[in-house]
């Protein structure tokens, strides 16, 4: 499990966010929640481990995340950048992205990942013919194919259709049923079929 | 496939979609090579003496053609945070990075050279040693060319800050190389300045990685 302890950021002088702390046991689900420029996205790097804690500490398992190999290989993030290559096709990015993360995937896998968030037909076209939308439905997709217990997802919904939001709540959902955690930002609700009981969310202010 | 060949199969299958990319570097190596005859006339001892040291600047700086996209692309499109956030460590996937940057823009040079180094009149001895002298000294400029790129990441103007902060590095490289050459022809052999250039290679091999890693670190913060 993710803890979070009083942690703060700066950027330069200037203090993001300071004091925030939450938890977050398997099997639930934290909508961090705030205005634009308040922190969202830094605090969301510094829990995956791509920019420095200053201060405060976020552990996992009891164990600081810093060169924690078990948490490395955890969890995951997606963030704006889509970390997709224009030039391959959904298919390649999916299974080029799982080798170098260090988890060999089988491409029946990428496949029906690819198919559950409705790019069936589109696996092999390269991602440069794919819309804005389509291509965050296929790097949606890379949660799928990986076995990370901690999915650390920033702005997950941006530029999705209806059904595609649909199909991102479903995939959310299994992967809460089996005690995964999800910690997101979204200024939209999500069509979620997720007991609130599992659902909680933190203000971050400035 | 383990992460360090995954890099390197990405970078290559790109390279193949994007065959201009790679053509650049190696057409700018031929043109420049060859206008250097064109230019100096057929006077054979003088182009026999200025050859080797012509063909290591064209290779110098058509593998820095290349060099400002070696992390660009992965930066923009955020491929390089999921490198960075990978459980493999980072000086490996960038040694793949950079060794596949070799296999696009130093080899096709080192294979080109016998061909070019028949206009300056060079003999098969000498060729032979101006290969060696450019396979093991094209990775080393890619070696040393990675950590300019990595530290002008994301800065404004980079192009021209990277040519200024990596083309005073690459004057050891370029001095042993293109002296193999001029050493093998006084008579002295070539095997000290070729020595030299493999030691520079190991150093970098070792050192470079872990530079690079550091400052992409950094750059991403």
């Amino acid at each position: 499990m993710l803890s979070v302890m009083d942690l703060s950021c700066y950027r330069g002088e200037r203090r993001l966010f300071s004091g925030v702390a939450f938890q977050l046991n398997a099997g639930a689900c934290l909508h961090l929640e705030g205005n634009n420029g308040v922190g969202k996205t830094s605090l969301l790097r510094q829990v995956s481990g791509l920019s420095p804690v200053s201060e405060g500490q976020i552990s996992w398992c009891g164990q600081p995340i810093a060169d924690n190999e078990s948490f490395r290989a955890q969890r995951i993030y997606l963030g704006h950048d889509l970390a997709m290559k224009d030039d391959l096709s959904a298919m390649e990015n999916l299974q080029i992205d799982a080798a170098i993360a260090g988890q060999a995937v089988e491409p029946d896998k990428v496949l029906m990942a690819l198919q559950s968030l409705g790019l069936k037909g589109r696996e092999h076209l390269p991602v440069r013919m794919l819309s804005q939308g389509q291509k965050r439905r296929a790097a949606i997709a890379r949660l799928l194919t990986r076995q990370a217990r901690l999915w650390i997802l920033d702005e997950p919904v941006v530029a999705l259709d209806v059904p595609a939001q649909a199909a991102v709540g479903r995939v959310l959902k299994a992967h809460l049923d089996e005690g995964g955690m999800v910690l997101f930002t979204s200024h939209q609700p999500l069509p979620m079929a997720v007991p609130s009981a599992c659902m909680t969310s933190h203000r971050l202010q400035g | 496939m383990s992460p360090f060949l995954a890099v390197i199969r990405r970078d290559l299958s790109l390279a193949l979609r994007r065959k201009n990319e790679v053509m650049t570097s190696v057409f700018f190596f031929v043109v420049v090579a060859a206008l250097f005859p064109l230019g100096i006339g057929p006077e054979m001892n003088t182009l026999r003496l200025i050859g080797p040291g012509v063909l290591w600047v064209g290779a110098l700086l058509a593998s820095m053609l290349s060099l400002g996209r070696m992390f660009a692309g992965d930066h923009d499109d955020g491929t390089l945070e999921q490198m960075v956030l990978s459980c493999a460590s980072l000086p490996s996937l960038v040694g793949a990075k950079i060794l596949s940057h070799w296999l696009l823009s130093g080899l096709p040079l080192v294979i080109l050279s016998p061909v070019l180094a028949l206009q300056f009149d060079l003999d098969v001895q000498a060729i032979e040693v101006l290969m060696a002298s450019l396979i093991l000294g094209t990775p080393l400029l890619s070696l040393i060319g990675a950590v300019g790129a990595a530290l002008t990441l994301g800065v404004r103007g980079a192009d021209v800050l990277l040519s200024l902060l990596v083309l005073p590095l690459y004057v050891p490289a370029l001095v042993f190389g293109a002296g193999a050459v001029q050493a093998q022809a006084a008579g002295l052999g070539a095997s000290a300045h070729l020595s030299i250039l493999a030691a520079m290679l190991l150093i970098a091999a070792v050192f470079s990685p872990w530079a690079c890693a550091t400052a992409l670190r950094i750059a991403l913060e």
